[in-house]
């Protein structure tokens, strides 16, 4: 019983930055309405960010954490007004190989620049516990946990209480009807995208003490964000903080009781059984 | 006012609008009438720049907008309520009206602008709450047309406001829009309903087939023999 409790307890804290880098995919998909394969490498991009820090600077990634989010915002709006904003009109195939190729692009330039070795911050919260009764949690663990989570709900309540989050969740809904109430659609879009990427980016950054850095990272995640999105509904937030909670759990579940090689396999099961059972996703809305 | 000069628009290879020019002036109602697909919406999409190929001047108040930003025009005080009515169906009705003063013109005044909304509109206050999404039709429409009035406009283009709506609730809806335009605000109003929009109008343009075939005083075609053979039926 106390192994299940840590086993679930370990999986949600996990969970909490799936979480956050989740709800990033999702505003971009949703308001934006760019399925961006990149979302992963931005990730990457944060890690690195945070190594050099660390490396160069002896800062520890929570220091460094303002001006990672800061240059990570930079690289999203480069990004949206470089290449996003020219293809928000075409298809969505178009729109896919431009963010396939972004991907690759980014990974190469990482492996170029930064080699393939990987790179771990090592820093006092990497190996300390934080003991309560007979759980024992990482400290890394706990810090990424609270601040995704504390994250993850001041998003929530500026998309729900603010009026330019009001603003957002119409242009989700309809943007030729946003336009008429002059809404500026160009902008929305800037700014969910850069939103969007700075979450991912905090979830890199709070992985970095646990997770070693190396180009290829962003792929592993961005499959895992696709799946939680998808599993929470698309578009809904509360969905995907709720998706990434369930696959961090189901993940440390089947790493304990059945193999660590079947934690990727315990996910994807999942996401054919929603897609089977409930095809919209668990907060998703028909239509 | 407002001064459309010379509009030709294509879909694809199809032309839907043919040298459509009108004239709106101050204090008018003026209707656009015409069946299903001659062109009306795309003609109201040209003004509000939500479609952006089309050529052909728009002046508005002595300024050219045809190469504006949707957002500029709102600005201005030129203000659409599309047809079909597209609300935020996720958003309460408050959110809605208050989404409607999302322009620079309007965001300051934004609390007096709801308080003079729920004046006219008393039943959107009771909705308030509510999801946009959960509004009957009649309701939805009202709520449109005062998210419309949120952003202060000074010409207030309407398209299709009786659509899919009981005959009751359409005369509702045009004592409305004659009581918005006694409040000093100048209306286009977009309609299938021939009957109800010529007894309502100043003045009014026949689109048929992407083109103006007619113009006049409401009155004047709704006695008119043509309009009577083609949109009412007698």
């Amino acid at each position: 019983m106390e192994q299940l409790i840590q086993v679930l307890i370990s999986g949600l804290l996990s969970g909490g930055i799936y979480a956050l880098a989740s709800v990033g995919l999702t505003l971009i998909f949703g308001i934006v309405g760019l399925v961006n394969f990149a979302h992963g490498d931005y990730l990457m991009l944060a890690m690195y960010i945070a190594y050099w820090f660390f490396s160069l600077l002896g800062l520890v990634p929570y220091e460094s954490m303002l001006l990672n989010l800061v240059i990570m915002a930079v690289l999203g709006y480069l990004t949206y007004k470089l290449l996003m904003e020219r293809v928000l009109e075409s298809s969505h195939s178009i729109q896919m190989l431009l963010t396939l190729g972004l991907s690759m692009v980014l990974q190469n330039l990482a492996l170029m620049l930064w080699r393939a070795d990987y790179r771990n911050i090592r820093v006092e919260v990497t190996n300390s516990t934080i003991d309560i009764g007979f759980l024992h949690l990482g400290t890394a663990k706990v810090i990424g946990f609270a601040v995704a989570i504390v994250a993850s709900i001041i998003l929530y309540y500026f998309l729900q209480k603010t009026y330019t989050g009001a603003s957002m969740r119409a242009v989700a809904q309809n943007g030729k009807a946003a336009q008429l109430m002059g809404i500026n659609l160009s902008r929305t879009y800037c700014m969910a995208f850069v939103i969007g990427t700075v979450l991912v980016g905090l979830a890199g950054l709070l992985l970095s003490p646990i997770y070693p850095a190396y180009p290829t990272i962003g792929n592993s995640f961005c499959t895992l964000c696709f799946i939680v999105v998808v599993i929470g509904g698309l578009s809904s937030v509360p969905g995907a903080i709720f998706g990434g909670l369930l696959i961090g759990v189901v993940e440390s579940l089947a790493g304990y009781y059945i193999g660590s090689a079947f934690q990727q396999a315990a996910y994807f099961l999942l996401f054919i059984l929603v897609l089977v059972f409930k095809p919209t996703g668990l907060f998703g809305h028909k239509g | 006012m407002l001064k459309i000069s010379n509009i030709n628009s294509f879909y694809g290879e199809v032309q839907v609008l043919k040298d459509v020019s009108l004239q709106v002036e101050q204090g008018e109602i003026v209707t656009i009438i015409g069946a299903n697909a001659a062109g009306k919406s795309t003609l109201l999409s040209c003004v509000s720049r939500t479609l952006k190929s089309f050529d052909g001047q728009v002046e508005f108040n002595g300024t050219r907008i045809e190469k504006m930003k949707p957002d500029k025009i709102v600005d201005m005080g030129l203000v659409q309520c599309p047809e079909g009515r597209l609300l935020f169906p996720g958003l309460t009705v408050k959110e809605n009206l208050e989404l409607g003063a999302f322009s620079k013109r309007s965001r300051a005044s934004k609390k007096e602008r709801l308080e003079f909304v729920y004046s006219i509109l008393p039943r959107l206050k009771e909705r308030e709450r509510q999801l946009a999404g959960s509004l009957s039709g009649g309701e939805a429409q009202m709520c449109a047309i005062g998210r419309g009035l949120m952003a202060n406009p000074v010409l207030l283009m309407l398209d299709e406001p009786s659509l899919g709506l009981a005959p009751i609730v359409v005369q509702e809806i045009m004592g409305l829009i004659r009581n918005i335009r006694d409040e000093g605000t100048t209306i286009l109003l977009v309609e299938q309903n021939v009957r109800q929009s010529l007894k309502l109008a100043d003045r009014a343009y026949v689109l048929e087939n992407g083109r103006i075939i007619m113009e006049g005083q409401g009155r004047e075609l709704l006695n008119s023999e043509e309009v009577k053979k083609a949109y009412l039926g007698i």
